[in-house]
C-alpha cells in the first residue's frame, strides 16, 4: 500500500440486530447500518461525509476508530488492519487515530479538570512524565486557544465553543496522524462554529492531521473537505472532489440534497430551480431493493429497482452509483 | 395603528429573577407586524428571541419572570388582559410551533384528537363528527399521504418531517392571523427542511397569516423572511428588510454573522472571518453595547452608553451602532460583497 494513503476502510459492514429477540435469543430485525463502504484518505488531507440522519455516517465514524468492531470488512491505518488488533497494538492504534464528538457538553467527564482531561491520555500512553506533564497540557491548551491558566477548572465552567476545543485538545494530545471528527461543529452557533472550523483549518496545516470531517450541513462540508463522500442509508452514493461533487453533482440524491440548502443570498430567493424530494428516509431494517434511493427518485425505472448500481468512476475520477448519472453541470449558489 | 398590523410589541422587556441574580432576556424590543408578512428573527443562544417569542403568548412564568412593555393582538394587550382573554387568543389569534415536534406532541393521544382537541376548545359547540372533518382537511392541507387512514395513528408512528406537519396542523386549525414558529426545522434534515418551509410558506398564503420565524439559520432567513430583528444580548441590534441585510448590514454583529456563514458556492478555502469570544452572559452584560467586547471597530463610547436604534443607511435599516454613519455604510457593503 502507498504510503501517502493515512486511512483506508474495505467494504465496511456494520449490522445491528435489534428487536424483541424470542425465547432463543433469535433477533427479530437487522438494522443494516453501514453496508459496503470503502473510502481512502490521503494523508494530510480532509475527507467530507455528509448525508441525512439515519444514513450511517456516526456508525461509520465508530467502526474506523474501531470504536465498535465491523461486521465484516478491513480498515487499514499505515499499513495495517486495525480491525484485527488486540493489546498492545491496539492501544498504539487508538494513540494515531482520535476522534472528536459533536456534544461538548456529554464527551467530557464533569468530575475531571481540564488537566486532567488533556492529561491522562499523555501518561497513559508514556508521551510525557510526571515532571513535564503540566507544561505539555498547557502548551496544547495554548495552541488551540485555551487560556493555560484554566488548567484546574472543570468542563462546566466553559462555554460550548470553549469545551468543543478541550475535546480538540484531548484529541491532539496523543499527538494522533488521523482525527475523525464527527459532527464537531453541529451543536456550536455560527459565530463559534467558524472559530472551530478555522482551527481545525490551522491544525492541520501545522501538524500535517489528516481528517475524516462529518457532518449534516453541507455548507460546512464544502468550506474544510477537500474529498467529498456522499452517504445515503449506508452506503456511498457518489465520491469525488468536493469542486467536482458541488459543482456538477452525478448522483440524483446528491443533486436533491444540494438544492434544499437554503441559500444565505435573498435574490436568488427564486431564482435557484428547486428539487424537492418526497417522502422520508426508508428505514435501514428493511432498505429498497436495488438502488436504496430509488423510492424516492425522480429518475427511478424498473432497472434501479432490480439492479444495484455499483459504484462507477466517470471522466473526472469522481465515483457515482447511479444508472442514470447526472450529466449537466448545474450552478450551485 | 394602521388596519394591517396584526401584532404590536412595544418597549417589551422580560426579566428572570434566578438564585444567581436577574437576568433580563428581552430588552427594551418593539416591532410591529402586519398581515401575510414573514418577520424573521436572528440571533445566537442566549439572544433572548425565544423569549420575545414565548411572550407573545404570555407564556413566561408570571412568578419567576417581569414581563413589561405592551404587546397588541386584535386591540387587546396580551400582557394585562384576563386569562379568560388570553386563552381565546391562544390558537385562535396566535399559534405557535416550536423546535421539536415529538416532545410538542402527547405520545398518548392519536394526532388526530390532538388536532380535534385544539379545534374543540375554540368551537366548544362543534360536534366529533364535525372536528374530525375539520381534522382530515387539515391533515389533507399539510400535506400528510391517506389522512383517513393516519388520522387514527399516534406521534410515534409518524417520521420527523411528519410530525412537524401535525405540529403545524394544530397551530392552524383555527385560522390564526399570526404563526410564532421557533426553529421550526432545526431540528429536521435539509430535505425535509425544505418541504417543510415550502408548506409554510404555501400554508401563509392560502391563511394570509403573518408568521414570526426564530431561526439561528441565515439561509431559511434568506428564503423565507420579509423583515429581519438581528438581537444580541437580549436587545434588537438591527432591524431591516432581507435585502438589506444582505446587501448593507448596518451592525457589527450582523457583518460577523455574514463573514461566519459557510457557504456552498465557495470554492476557495479562505478563512471564515469568526466573531472573537462568545456571546455575553445575560447576568453580567458588558456595560454599554452588549457587543463591544467582540466588536472590532469598538469605539470609547461603546463600553460606556447603550447605543440607541437610529436610521442608517439607503435602505430604511435602522441599527443599534455609535459608529458613525458613513462608516456603518462602508464596513457594511464590505461585509456583504465578501
Amino acid at each position: 500500500m502507498s504510503s501517502d494513503i493515512a486511512l483506508q476502510a474495505i467494504d465496511l459492514v456494520k449490522h445491528f440486530s435489534t428487536g424483541s429477540s424470542g425465547v432463543l435469543g433469535r433477533a427479530t430485525n437487522i438494522v443494516q447500518a453501514v453496508d459496503g463502504v470503502s473510502f481512502i484518505l490521503p494523508v494530510g488531507k480532509t475527507l467530507g461525509i455528509v448525508g441525512e440522519s439515519g444514513c450511517g455516517k456516526s456508525t461509520l465514524a465508530r467502526l474506523v476508530t474501531r470504536l465498535i468492531d465491523p461486521s465484516s470488512g478491513s480498515v487499514f491505518l499505515d499499513g495495517v488492519d486495525i480491525t484485527t488488533l488486540s493489546g498492545k497494538a491496539l492501544r498504539e492504534m487508538r494513540r494515531k487515530l482520535q476522534i472528536i464528538f459533536q456534544d461538548p457538553y456529554s464527551s467530557l467527564n464533569p468530575r475531571h479538570s481540564i488537566g486532567q482531561i488533556i492529561g491522562d491520555p499523555m501518561r497513559i500512553q508514556g508521551i510525557v512524565t510526571k515532571s513535564n506533564e503540566k507544561k505539555e497540557v498547557q502548551d496544547l491548551m495554548q495552541r488551540v486557544g485555551l487560556n493555560p491558566e484554566h488548567y484546574n477548572r472543570y468542563p462546566h465552567e466553559f462555554s460550548g465553543g470553549q469545551r468543543q476545543r478541550i475535546g480538540i485538545a484531548r484529541a491532539l494530545s496523543l499527538r494522533p496522524s488521523v482525527i475523525v471528527a464527527d459532527e464537531p461543529v453541529s451543536a456550536l452557533d455560527v459565530s463559534i462554529q467558524a472559530q472551530i472550523l478555522n482551527l481545525l483549518e490551522n491544525l492541520q496545516k501545522d501538524l500535517g492531521l489528516s481528517f475524516v470531517f462529518i457532518a449534516h450541513d453541507l455548507s460546512v462540508v464544502r468550506h474544510i473537505a477537500d474529498q467529498v463522500a456522499v452517504m445515503y442509508l449506508g452506503k456511498i452514493v457518489e465520491v469525488g472532489d468536493s469542486a467536482t461533487v458541488y459543482n456538477s453533482p452525478a448522483h440524483p440524491y446528491t443533486k436533491a440534497l444540494l438544492s434544499a440548502v437554503p441559500v444565505a443570498n435573498p435574490s436568488l430567493r427564486n431564482s435557484a430551480k428547486r428539487i424537492r424530494l418526497v417522502g422520508d428516509v426508508p428505514s435501514a431494517i428493511d432498505p429498497p431493493s436495488g438502488c436504496r434511493f430509488r423510492t424516492r427518485c425522480w429518475k427511478a425505472t424498473d432497472l434501479c429497482e432490480a439492479v444495484e448500481p455499483p459504484l462507477q468512476a466517470d471522466a473526472t475520477g469522481r465515483v457515482v452509483a447511479c444508472h442514470f448519472p447526472e450529466e449537466a453541470p448545474i450552478s450551485v449558489g | 395603528m394602521s388596519q394591517d398590523v396584526v401584532l404590536s410589541v412595544k418597549n417589551l422587556s422580560v426579566v428572570f429573577h434566578t438564585p444567581d441574580g436577574d437576568v433580563v432576556a428581552v430588552n427594551d424590543v418593539s416591532f410591529d407586524l402586519r398581515r401575510g408578512e414573514t418577520l424573521g428573527i436572528v440571533g445566537e443562544s442566549g439572544s433572548g428571541k425565544s423569549v420575545t417569542a414565548s411572550s407573545i403568548l404570555r407564556l413566561n412564568n408570571s412568578n419567576t419572570a417581569t414581563t413589561t412593555g405592551s404587546i397588541v393582538v386584535s386591540g387587546v394587550d396580551v400582557l394585562t388582559a384576563q386569562d379568560s382573554e388570553v386563552r381565546r387568543i391562544r390558537g385562535s389569534e396566535v399559534a405557535m410551533i416550536f423546535q421539536d415536534p415529538l416532545s410538542a406532541l402527547n405520545p398518548y393521544y392519536t394526532v388526530g384528537k390532538q388536532i380535534a382537541e385544539a379545534y374543540l376548545v375554540h368551537h366548544p359547540r362543534a360536534s366529533k363528527a364535525d372536528a374530525r372533518g375539520v381534522t382530515l382537511d387539515m391533515l389533507k392541507k399539510v400535506g400528510i399521504p391517506s389522512p383517513e387512514k393516519r388520522i387514527d395513528e399516534f406521534p410515534h408512528q409518524f417520521s420527523g418531517g411528519m410530525r412537524q406537519r401535525i405540529v403545524i396542523a394544530i397551530a392552524l386549525i383555527n385560522n390564526p392571523k399570526v404563526l410564532i414558529a421557533d426553529e421550526p426545522t432545526t431540528a429536521l434534515d435539509v430535505t425535509v427542511q425544505a418541504q417543510i418551509l415550502d408548506l409554510m410558506k404555501n400554508l401563509q398564503s392560502e391563511f394570509n397569516m403573518a408568521i414570526v420565524l426564530i431561526t439561528h439559520d441565515l439561509g431559511v432567513i434568506a428564503e423565507t423572511a420579509l423583515d429581519v430583528l438581528v438581537m444580541y444580548g437580549g436587545r434588537i441590534v438591527e432591524k431591516s428588510t432581507v435585502e438589506a441585510l444582505f446587501s448593507e448590514p448596518t451592525h457589527p454583529y450582523a457583518w460577523g454573522l455574514l463573514g461566519a456563514v459557510t457557504s456552498l458556492g465557495t470554492s476557495d478555502r479562505g478563512e471564515l472571518v469568526a466573531i472573537t469570544g462568545s456571546p455575553p452572559s445575560l447576568i453580567s452584560l458588558p456595560a454599554g453595547c452588549s457587543f463591544n467586547p467582540r466588536c472590532s471597530y469598538a469605539l470609547e463610547i461603546c463600553s460606556a452608553q447603550v447605543p440607541l436604534l437610529r436610521s442608517v443607511g439607503t435602505q430604511g435599516s435602522v441599527t443599534a451602532c455609535h459608529l458613525p454613519k458613513d462608516e456603518i455604510l462602508t464596513f457594511g457593503r464590505k461585509a456583504a460583497s465578501r
